[in-house]
Order: structure tokens, then C-alpha cells, then sequence
């Protein structure tokens, strides 16, 4: 860590070494996708081949060249229900409001309880109960109490996404340098100035490592939520599926939802990179799975 | 500066802190101790490890309360965080996600500034702390010497009139501390406010200050105050090698020798029973 003139750190490494270093990167990159690649050729290869030789019964479990003919099916001809965007726009929406508003629940109550001893005291019980019930089964009362439409589907999704955004929120203003709290307050800052500018953006790497997860639940509270009974959805479009005993069908839908789960993380990632510049890189670096 | 000479900047009377320990116990960390220091003073304290060195500042910058005594700054009782008290901690306390031109601003933005008047002072401080030209970066891009004067240009672009620093430069290597050593007399004359500078090098201690307390094996207490009047303005590097440096040196280093070694006889015995 000894640097003795400061300009040293102020020029770039030895551009060569720089330049091979990321060509090596690309081609790991490449390498990595063909093999990706590979392997779900080979899974779904295997798969459609033991159907062909009759060691997997179709009617059950599905064959990867019955899926791509319903998807066809469904983004030429549309579905029984109407065409296969708004099937997907209707889930995302839910998914969206819901992961919405429950990180911002999550977030200001996280913090709000972090920050404060009292109001900490006073709720982790109840907090904690509510945590270690199985909350996917309210989705049947939301959906009794709230109809079919697109209210029962976000109060679920809310419900699903709240608890994890929460926890972490919460351990991440427990966590924030003790040293960096005492400088703000010498330098000035009020109690909402620290929240806002030292205990926010030092629980946000604790907060956005539970983003990830959360979309996963807003979709699976979306989903489960029409599943239980909606008039339209990816979930109704699964739950008919299986009503008709269509296997592909069902898979094909959670192909669907797979992708939008896909692009959600993709966005989810990009938007971490922004938002935690200021990190070194070593730990904000490519670690995730 | 201050109008009354007469009123101390800092001033402690029959301080004690104690701390509940994990285990249940009670530690004394600092037991009556007395210390002032003039407006415009630079204190110096030196001590073996462990004996409340950093209490003390924390004690001073109201962070935390005395468990008996009174602690005054400006002749006003100290009761919480003060605006006049500048605050450079013992390990890195820049905000890790602000750039270097929002670190130095935060402390005027905290306290109302506008953001272009707070950015126009930190870009002064900066390039009077030699940062000029690093205003985007993040803290993890510089140098740890870099570091710490963006730090020292924190607190200093509040002007505060009592600064407290806990061994600001321990952790750089001897050719940067001596360089900060001189840039920090530098910018401490344009200024002057009342500093307590704590490390533990003794050739540090004596360059920069006016007064040299050495502090006893905790439970801290004065064990004595040595005057240094080697003339201004000094160079850190150079002023080491005079006599009057090397006499001052050993007689302090007298002083603190016994009370290192209680120290270090303590920590040993612990570890060995
Ligand atoms: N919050 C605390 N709780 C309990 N004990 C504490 C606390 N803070 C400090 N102490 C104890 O008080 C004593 C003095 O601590 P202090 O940090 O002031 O020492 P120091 O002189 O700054 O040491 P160093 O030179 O190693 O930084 C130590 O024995 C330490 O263990
Ligand atoms: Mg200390």
C-alpha cells in the first residue's frame, strides 16, 4: 500500500498487459457460453431422445419438441385466452407492483427498524412469526378477499418479497461502520442526513443482494396467485394447461416465465453495477450465480 | 482564533471513563485526568497502547460522555458533537461511496450549504491538500496516503477551532508520514486552531507540537507535560537532527520507556496466565 508520489496510482497499468488480460477474459467468456450451450443441448437432447425410445412417458413429464410446438402454437395462433403478450404483460405487471412495493416496504421499514431500538424491540417477535409461516397459503384468502383481478396477485407478491428485502435492510443498517457514523455526525450531519447519505447507501449492497431473490418472488407470488384463480396470466395460461392434462403446455409456461426471470436478473445486475461504482472492484466483481 | 487568551480551547478536569466490559466487569480507561490546551496550541500525546489515548479525543469531541468530570471546549461545557471540533480518526472514516470532491464537501453541505458554494470550497482545500485533479475519484482508486488527506481536507474545510487527531498517520510509510507531517504545520498555520495530535512516535510528537503530555499505563493520567520551543516554522525532516531535538527526545523517551514497559508487562501477563 506504500506509495511514495502520488502520481504513480494516477497512471494507468502497462497498456500491453492490460490489453492481453482482457482478451484472455473474452475468450474465458466465450468458452463458458459454448459449454453452456452444450449442456442444454445435451439435457434436452436426452430428454426428447428418451421419450423417442419410450423411456419417458410424454404424457407425465413433457418432450422439448412438444414444447416448441405449443409455444409456436401460442405466439402464432395466440392462447385459448387471449394472445401470449398479454398473457406475459398481465404476470409482469403483478410481478412488477408487487417487487415494487414491497422492496420500498422492505427498505423503510428494514431501515426505519435498524435505525431506531425501540420500534426494533417492539416488532421482532412479531416480525419473526410472521417470517416462519408459510405465506404462499394467504394467497388463497387474498384471492377469496380480493378477486381475480390484479390486487390479490400484488398483495401476494408484496407479502412473498417483503420478508427477505426487510431482513437484509435491517442487518445492513446494523452493520454500517461505526467509524463512518461518528465522522458524519463530527462533520455535521443530522440524523436524517446520516440515514440518508451513510446508512442507506451502506445497507444498499446488503439491500440489492436481496433483489435478486425478490424478483424470483414477486413472479412466484404473481404466478401462484393466478394459479389460485385470475381471468388472465401466465398462471391461468399453466393452470388450463394442466386442466386439459397438456404437460407441454405447463412447460412451456414456465419456459416463458423462465426467460422473464432471465431478463429481470439481467437488469437487476446492471442496475447494481451503477449503483455500487463506488465499490472496489475485486468486490463487485462478476461472483454471481 | 479566540478573543479571550485567557479561556483554554480544550480543557479536562478529574476526567474518568470507565467501560462496561463484555464479561460484565467494569474498565477504568481514563481515571482524574487533567489537560488544557490553548487556543491555537498543538498538543501532542504520546502513551502506551491501551491507556485511553483515543478515549480522550472521543471524550473531547462529545462522541461519547465522562463517566465523571467536567470536559470543556471554549469554556463550554461539552455535552454532545460540537461544531467547532474537527475530528480525524484512527482508522479511515471517508465515505467510502462518495467521490473525493463529495467527501470533502459533505461537511458544509451537512451544515446548508449550497452544493456549488460546498464544492467550491472543497475544490480549494483539495488542491491546498495536493488533491487537485482527483476530484472524481472513489476512495478505494487512491493511495493510502491520498486517503488521509482527503480526510485531513474534511475536516479542516469546516474551520473548526479545536482539531483532533488519533494517530492520523500511522498507517503510511515513514517518507509519506514525514511529508504529511509538514504539509499538515503548513496548513495548520493558516488556520490555527487548538490541536491534540495523538501517536505513538515520539520524533512525530516533537516535530509538530508545542507540548508533549505523556500519558500513563491505563488507567490513563498525566504522568508529565514537556514544553517544545524549537522554532517555527519548522521541517520535520530537518529538525530532527538538531541538538536541541535529540536532548528532548531522550528526556521524554525517559519518561514514557517505564510506562511502555508496564504496559507491555501487563499484556503479557494476561497472556500467559
Ligand atoms: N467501547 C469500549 N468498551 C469497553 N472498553 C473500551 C471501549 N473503548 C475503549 N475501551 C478500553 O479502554 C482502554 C483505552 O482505550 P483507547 O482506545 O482509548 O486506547 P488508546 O490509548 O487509544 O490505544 P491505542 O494506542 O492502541 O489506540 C482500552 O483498554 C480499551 O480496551
Ligand atoms: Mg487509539
Amino acid at each position: 500500500m506504500a506509495v511514495h508520489q502520488p502520481a504513480v496510482v494516477a497512471v494507468d497499468a502497462d497498456e500491453g498487459s492490460v490489453r492481453s488480460r482482457i482478451s484472455g477474459r473474452v475468450r474465458r467468456r466465450i468458452l463458458i457460453n459454448v459449454c453452456r450451450v452444450a449442456l442444454l443441448g445435451g439435457a434436452l437432447g436426452g430428454w426428447e431422445l428418451g421419450v423417442n425410445t419410450n423411456h419417458i412417458d410424454p404424457f407425465f413429464w413433457g418432450q422439448p419438441s412438444g414444447i416448441y410446438k405449443q409455444l409456436k402454437t401460442w405466439i402464432t395462433d395466440g392462447t385459448p385466452q387471449g394472445s401470449l403478450a398479454d398473457q406475459i404483460l398481465v404476470t409482469l405487471q403483478e410481478a412488477v407492483y408487487g417487487f415494487l412495493i414491497g422492496v420500498s416496504l422492505g427498505v423503510v421499514l428494514g431501515i426505519a427498524l435498524g435505525r431506531n431500538r425501540f420500534l426494533a424491540d417492539l416488532f421482532s417477535p412479531f416480525i419473526k412469526v410472521a417470517n416462519s409461516i408459510p405465506r404462499i397459503v394467504l394467497g388463497a384468502l387474498f384471492t377469496v378477499a380480493f378477486g381475480f383481478g390484479l390486487t390479490s396477485k400484488v398483495i401476494l407478491a408484496v407479502v412473498l418479497v417483503f420478508f427477505g428485502v426487510f431482513f437484509n435492510a435491517f442487518q445492513g443498517t446494523r452493520e454500517v461502520d461505526r467509524n463512518l457514523l461518528s465522522n458524519a455526525r463530527i462533520l455535521g450531519a443530522s440524523r436524517w442526513q446520516t440515514t440518508r447519505q451513510v446508512v442507506l447507501p451502506s445497507a444498499f449492497t446488503w439491500i440489492l443482494a436481496s433483489l435478486h431473490i425478490s424478483f424470483g418472488f414477486a413472479l412466484i407470488g404473481a404466478v401462484v396467485g393466478e394459479l389460485l384463480g385470475a381471468d388472465k396470466g401466465m398462471g391461468l395460461l399453466i393452470r388450463s394447461a394442466q386442466n386439459n392434462f397438456n404437460a407441454n403446455g405447463v412447460l412451456a409456461g414456465m419456459a416463458v416465465i423462465g426467460v422473464i426471470a432471465l431478463v429481470a436478473e439481467a437488469l437487476i445486475t446492471a442496475l447494481e453495477n451503477r449503483l455500487l461504482r463506488w465499490r472496489p472492484p475485486q468486490m463487485a466483481g462478476d461472483a454471481g450465480v | 482564533m479566540s478573543s479571550s487568551p485567557s479561556i483554554n480551547a480544550i480543557e479536562l478536569r478529574g476526567v474518568t471513563k470507565r467501560f462496561a466490559t463484555p464479561s460484565g466487569g467494569i474498565h477504568t480507561a481514563l481515571r482524574d485526568l487533567d489537560m488544557e490546551v490553548a487556543p491555537g496550541e498543538f498538543c501532542a500525546v504520546v502513551g502506551p497502547t491501551g491507556c485511553g489515548k483515543s478515549t480522550t479525543l472521543t471524550l473531547v469531541s462529545g462522541l461519547e460522555k465522562a463517566s465523571r468530570g467536567t470536559v470543556k471546549v471554549d469554556g463550554r461545557p461539552v455535552t454532545g458533537v460540537t461544531p467547532g471540533v474537527g475530528f480525524m480518526f484512527q482508522t479511515d472514516a471517508v465515505f467510502p461511496w462518495k467521490s473525493v470532491l463529495d467527501n470533502v464537501a459533505a461537511g458544509p453541505r451537512f451544515r446548508g450549504a449550497g452544493r456549488r458554494k460546498a464544492n467550491d470550497a472543497a475544490r480549494d482545500w483539495l488542491r491546498r491538500v495536493g488533491l487537485a485533479g482527483f476530484e472524481d475519484r472513489y476512495p478505494h482508486q487512491l493511495s493510502g496516503g491520498m486517503r488521509k488527506r482527503v480526510a485531513l481536507a474534511q475536516s479542516l474545510i469546516n474551520e473548526p477551532r479545536v482539531l483532533l487527531m488519533d494517530e492520523p498517520f500511522a498507517a503510511l510509510d515513514v517518507q509519506t508520514r514525514s511529508i504529511m507531517s509538514d504539509e499538515l504545520l503548513g496548513l495548520w498555520e493558516q488556520t490555527r486552531p487548538a490541536v491534540i495530535f495523538v501517536t505513538h512516535d515520539l520524533e512525530e510528537a516533537i516535530a509538530l507540537a508545542d507540548k508533549v503530555i505523556v500519558l500513563t499505563a491505563g488507567p490513563g493520567r498525566i504522568k508529565a507535560t514537556f514544553r517544545i520551543d524549537l522554532p517555527r516554522p519548522r521541517k520535520a525532516q530537518e529538525i530532527r537532527f538538531t541538538d536541541a531535538f535529540v536532548s528532548l527526545y531522550s528526556e521524554i523517551w525517559e519518561a514514557l520507556r517505564s510506562e511502555v514497559e508496564t504496559a507491555y508487562a501487563r499484556s503479557t501477563a494476561e497472556v500467559t496466565t
